[in-house]
C-alpha cells in the first residue's frame, strides 16, 4: 500500500499524459471545430462514466438511472441560458414577452417561482452541483440505510429515470415537454454558438474533466478508496469492522451524481441544448455501457470507452444510415464477451506487458514490481 | 439504365460493338440526360456550397432508425423519388442533384448534430428533412446560424417562421379552420371533445381549434383530455365521451397510440357511422397500422390523398409504387416531403443560383403545378398556399374525398385572435 502513496504509478502515468496531450494538444490541432464539438459532446458522457467507475467499478452499486443527474445539471445550466435567450426583445412576437417560448406555446403567462433564480449564475452554477447532490443524498439515504443493494438498487434507479422522462414530458409548459430547451444563446451576454466559442468551451470542459479525473484519482488512493473495494468484495466484512457501509454507498453515488451533472451542464453549453431524451432509462443504461466498454474499474479507461463508443456511434451512422444500430450492437457484444474488463483490460493484459517487456530489456536492470501489489482490484 | 440497350444485343453485333470500344460509352450515355450544360459554377454558387459543374448535393435528414422510423420512411422515399425525377427531367440548373442521406435516428439532438454535420462538412445546398416538431426546434438554430435551407414536409403548430425555412406541410390553422367549419354545417354540430398527444402540436391544434369553435361556431368544447405519447389506455376517455356525447370527436392523437384508441373506441360500442369523429392526425400511413375496419367512417381533415382524383396524382401514385413497392400507402406528410425538392429545385431556376441567400429571397411567390395535392404557391411567409380537404376513412384503408375547399388557403402561422 505503501508504493501506491504516488498519485500515479507509472503505467497510469503514461495514461494520463497520453490522455493529456491528446485532448490538449492533438485533437484541437487537429480536427475542425464541427469535429472537435463533437468530442466536447462525448466527453459530456466521460464525467458521467468516471462518476460510474467510482460508484460502480469500486463500490459496486450499478446505477441505471445517471441521465437522471446528467439531466438535472444539464437542465439547470439551460433554465438559465434559455431565461438569458428569452429577453424580452427577442420573444416580442410572443403572447407573453419574456418568458422562455415554450411557456407561452403552453398559456403560461408568467414565469414560475422556481425559475426566478435562474436570473443568477452563480445561483445556477451552485444549483448545478447541489440539486443533484441532494437528489442522490435522498436517494442513496433512503435505499441504503435499509440495506437495499445490488439488483434492487439497479431496478429502482431505473423507474427513477423513468419517473423523471415523464414528469419532465408531461410538465411541457414548464420544462419544455418532450422538445426540451432549445435555442440557447449566450452566457452572460457572451455568444456560445459561434465557432470560437465552441473552442474555448472545448478547453474549459477539458480541464474540468480532468479535475474530476483528479478528483477520482485521490479518492481511488486514500482509505476511503480501499473502504469502497473492500465493501464491494466483502460488505458483511467491513460492516463487521465497524464502518458504516451505508455512508460509504450514498458518498459514492453522490460523487457519481455531482460528476454526472457537470456533464450535463457542459452538455447544455456545447451543444446548445437540453431535453428529455438524456434523461431516461435508454440514455442512462448507455452511460452504463461506456464504463463497461472502457473498463469499468478505470478512470482513464472511462473517458476512453465515452470517446470511442460515441466516435463509433457518429461514424457508424454517418456511413451506414440504415444499418449501423446493428453494428453498433454487435460491437457491443464483441467487445464485452472477449474483454470483460473493456478497453483498460485489453491495455493492462495485452499493451502494459509488452511496454514494460521492452523498457526491461533496455534498463536490464531488473524492476521492483510497481504493478506487482494488487491494489484490491482483480481487473487492474 | 445503361445495362438496358446491351441486353437486347443478343448477337454477332454485340460482339462487333464490344469490340468498337468507342460505341460502348455512347450507348450508355445516350439514354441519360447530360449534365454540365448550367451556367458557369462561380456565378450559381458565391458561398461555397457543395456545387459542380456536373453535380450539387442535398441532404436528406430523417430517421431512419428508432421510433419515429415508421412514419418518416414515407419521407425519405418521396424525397428520394422527387430527386430522381427531377434528375431524370435534367437535373437542377443543368446539375445533377447528388443526396446524403443522415439518420435523426427518432433523437432531437442528433438531428441537430447531423444537420450541423450537413452544413459545415458536407456543405449541401439545401436538407429535406425533419417530421417531428421535436426535431425540427433542434434544428432550427443550426440552419439559421451556418444559413441552411430546411424544406420541412409535416403539418405543425405553426408560431414559427424562419428565413431558413420553407415548411411545405399545413401550419394548424390551414388545416384546422376549413374542416371545422365544413363539420359544423354540415352535420351542424355545437358540442366538440378534444382527444390529444402531450405535447406541443395537439395542444397547440386544440388551443386554436377552441377559440375557433368558441368564437366563430358558437359551439362548445365539452372536454379535454391529453395522453401521453405512446399511451394505450382510452378507455376512461371514451367512457367520458360517452357520457357527454358531444356532437364531434376531434382527435390528434399521434403515432402507435391511434392503433389501441380506435380499436378502443369500437370495442366500447361507439359506432364511427354515426358518432361523427374529426381527426387531423390520422392519414393512410397510420390506417396501416389501425386497419380500416376500425376507423372506416371517421373524418379526417389533410391537404392531400392518395385517391384524389387529378392528373398530377395519377401520375405520382404508380411512379411512386413503382419505386418502392405495391403495397406501400402515401399519406399527406409523404406527399409535402415529395414536394420539397421540386420547390427547390424551381426556386433555384427563378434565383438563377444555389446561394442560399437568393433562395429565401426567391422563394416567395415560387408556384408548383405538378404537386399531387393539385398546385401549391410559396407565402411570403415561407409556408405554401394550400387547399384543406376533409375525407372519409373507407373501409380499405383508403379515404373517400367529401369536401375540399375552393381556394387555396392562405398559411397563417401567427393567427390573431387564436392565441
Amino acid at each position: 500500500m505503501i508504493i501506491n502513496s504516488r498519485f500515479f504509478n507509472r503505467s497510469e502515468l503514461i495514461g494520463f499524459i497520453a490522455l493529456a496531450a491528446i485532448l490538449f494538444v492533438i485533437l484541437p490541432l487537429s480536427l475542425d471545430v464541427f469535429r472537435l464539438n463533437l468530442v466536447a459532446k462525448y466527453l459530456t458522457y466521460a464525467f458521467v462514466a468516471i462518476g460510474l467507475v467510482l460508484c460502480w467499478g469500486y463500490g459496486g452499486i450499478l446505477s441505471l438511472g445517471q441521465g437522471v443527474f446528467f439531466g438535472l445539471g444539464g437542465y439547470c445550466m439551460a433554465m438559465f441560458l434559455k431565461l438569458e435567450a428569452s429577453s424580452v426583445e427577442n420573444t416580442k412576437i410572443q403572447s407573453t414577452p419574456g418568458i422562455p417560448d415554450f411557456m407561452d406555446w403552453n398559456q403560461v403567462t408568467a414565469l414560475p417561482f422556481f425559475w426566478q433564480p435562474f436570473h443568477s449564475l452563480t445561483f445556477t452554477i451552485a444549483a448545478i452541483i447541489l440539486v443533484p447532490g441532494l437528489f442522490a443524498l435522498i436517494i442513496g439515504t433512503a435505499m441504503f440505510k435499509r440495506r437495499v443493494g445490488g439488483t434492487y438498487f439497479a431496478i429502482i434507479t431505473q423507474a427513477i429515470a423513468a419517473i423523471m422522462t415523464i414528469l419532465i414530458v408531461g410538465q411541457q409548459g414548464y420544462t419544455g415537454g418532450i422538445n426540451g430547451m432549445t435555442d440557447l444563446r449566450t452566457l452572460k451576454g457572451w455568444d456560445i454558438r459561434p465557432d470560437h466559442a465552441k473552442v474555448i468551451l472545448y478547453f474549459v470542459e477539458v480541464v474540468l474533466l480532468f479535475a474530476c479525473i483528479g478528483i477520482a484519482q485521490f479518492i481511488r488512493l486514500t482509505k476511503l478508496g480501499r473502504i469502497l473495494v473492500a465493501m464491494r468484495e466483502q460488505e458483511d466484512r467491513v460492516r463487521f469492522s465497524g464502518y458504516s457501509v451505508a455512508n460509504f454507498k450514498i458518498f459514492a453515488f453522490c460523487m457519481a451524481a455531482i460528476f454526472a451533472a457537470i456533464g450535463g451542464a457542459m452538455f447544455a453549453l456545447n451543444v446548445g441544448f437540453m431535453s428529455p431524451s438524456f434523461v431516461g432509462i435508454v440514455p442512462s443504461i448507455e452511460m452504463v455501457i461506456y464504463t463497461a466498454v472502457g473498463g469499468r474499474m478505470s478512470i482513464f479507461g472511462a473517458v476512453w470507452g465515452s470517446i470511442l463508443v460515441n466516435f463509433a456511434k457518429t461514424s457508424l451512422s454517418e456511413s451506414f444510415p440504415q444499418l449501423w444500430l446493428f453494428g453498433l450492437g454487435a460491437l457491443f457484444i464483441a467487445v464485452v464477451l472477449a474483454f470483460p474488463n473493456g478497453l483498460s483490460g485489453i491495455w493492462q493484459d495485452h499493451v502494459q506487458p509488452r511496454i514494460d517487456r521492452l523498457l526491461a530489456s533496455r534498463k536490464s536492470k531488473p524492476k521492483d514490481g510497481w504493478n506487482s501489489v494488487a491494489d484490491g482490484a482483480p481487473a487492474e | 439504365m445503361s445495362d438496358e440497350p446491351n441486353k437486347d444485343l443478343r448477337s454477332p453485333l454485340r460482339r462487333k460493338l464490344l469490340m468498337g470500344a468507342a460505341a460502348l460509352p455512347l450507348v450508355s450515355i445516350l439514354p441519360r440526360p447530360s449534365f454540365g450544360a448550367g451556367p458557369a459554377t462561380a456565378t450559381v454558387n458565391t458561398t461555397g456550397l457543395a456545387v459542380t459543374d456536373t453535380e450539387v448535393t442535398v441532404g436528406i435528414l430523417h430517421s431512419a432508425t428508432g421510433t419515429m422510423a415508421i412514419s418518416e420512411t414515407g419521407s425519405i422515399q418521396a424525397e428520394k423519388l422527387a430527386i430522381e425525377q427531377i434528375n431524370a427531367a435534367g437535373g437542377v440548373l443543368g446539375r445533377k442533384i447528388k443526396f446524403i442521406q443522415e439518420d435523426g435516428a427518432s433523437d432531437w439532438p442528433t438531428f441537430a448534430e447531423k444537420a450541423k454535420k450537413l452544413l459545415v462538412n458536407d456543405k449541401v445546398a439545401a436538407i429535406m428533412g425533419c417530421w417531428t416538431s421535436a426535431s425540427r426546434k433542434a434544428v432550427l438554430p443550426v440552419v439559421e446560424q451556418y444559413n441552411g435551407m430546411l424544406y420541412y414536409p409535416t403539418f405543425y403548430e405553426g408560431l414559427e417562421q424562419s428565413k431558413n425555412v420553407i415548411y411545405t406541410g399545413q401550419e394548424a390553422t390551414q388545416q384546422i379552420l376549413a374542416g371545422l367549419n365544413w363539420i359544423a354545417k354540415e352535420k351542424g354540430a355545437k358540442s366538440f371533445f378534444f382527444i390529444g398527444s402531450d405535447y406541443i402540436w395537439p395542444r397547440t391544434s386544440n388551443k386554436i381549434a377552441r377559440k375557433h369553435v368558441e368564437n366563430v361556431l358558437k359551439g362548445k368544447v365539452v372536454g379535454e383530455e391529453y395522453y401521453a405519447l405512446g399511451s394505450t389506455q382510452f378507455n376512461s376517455v371514451i367512457n367520458k365521451i360517452k357520457l357527454t356525447k358531444p356532437d364531434v370527436i376531434f382527435t390528434d392523437v399521434v403515432g402507435g397510440s391511434n392503433v389501441a384508441f380506435y380499436k378502443q373506441l369500437k370495442a366500447a360500442g361507439v359506432d364511427l357511422s354515426k358518432q361523427a369523429l374529426l381527426t387531423i392526425s390520422v392519414t393512410e400511413d397510420e390506417i396501416d397500422g389501425i386497419g380500416g375496419e376500425n376507423i372506416a367512417g371517421a373524418y379526417a381533415c389533410m391537404k392531400y390523398f392518395q385517391s384524389l382524383d387529378n392528373a398530377n396524382n395519377k401520375n405520382f401514385v404508380p411512379a411512386f409504387k413503382k419505386a418502392w413497392g405495391e403495397k406501400t400507402v402515401i399519406g399527406d406528410v409523404t406527399q409535402a416531403a415529395y414536394l420539397g425538392p421540386w420547390l427547390w429545385k424551381l426556386t433555384c431556376e427563378k434565383a438563377g443560383s444555389f446561394d442560399v441567400d437568393k433562395i429565401a429571397a426567391a422563394s416567395a411567390g415560387v408556384e408548383f403545378k405538378g404537386a399531387p395535392e393539385g398546385y401549391v404557391r410559396i407565402h411570403e411567409n415561407h409556408h405554401l398556399w394550400s387547399k384543406t380537404r376533409v375525407g372519409r376513412a373507407k373501409l380499405d384503408g383508403q379515404f373517400e374525398l367529401i369536401f375540399e375547399t375552393a381556394d387555396l388557403v392562405e398559411p397563417d402561422p401567427f393567427p390573431k385572435g387564436y392565441q
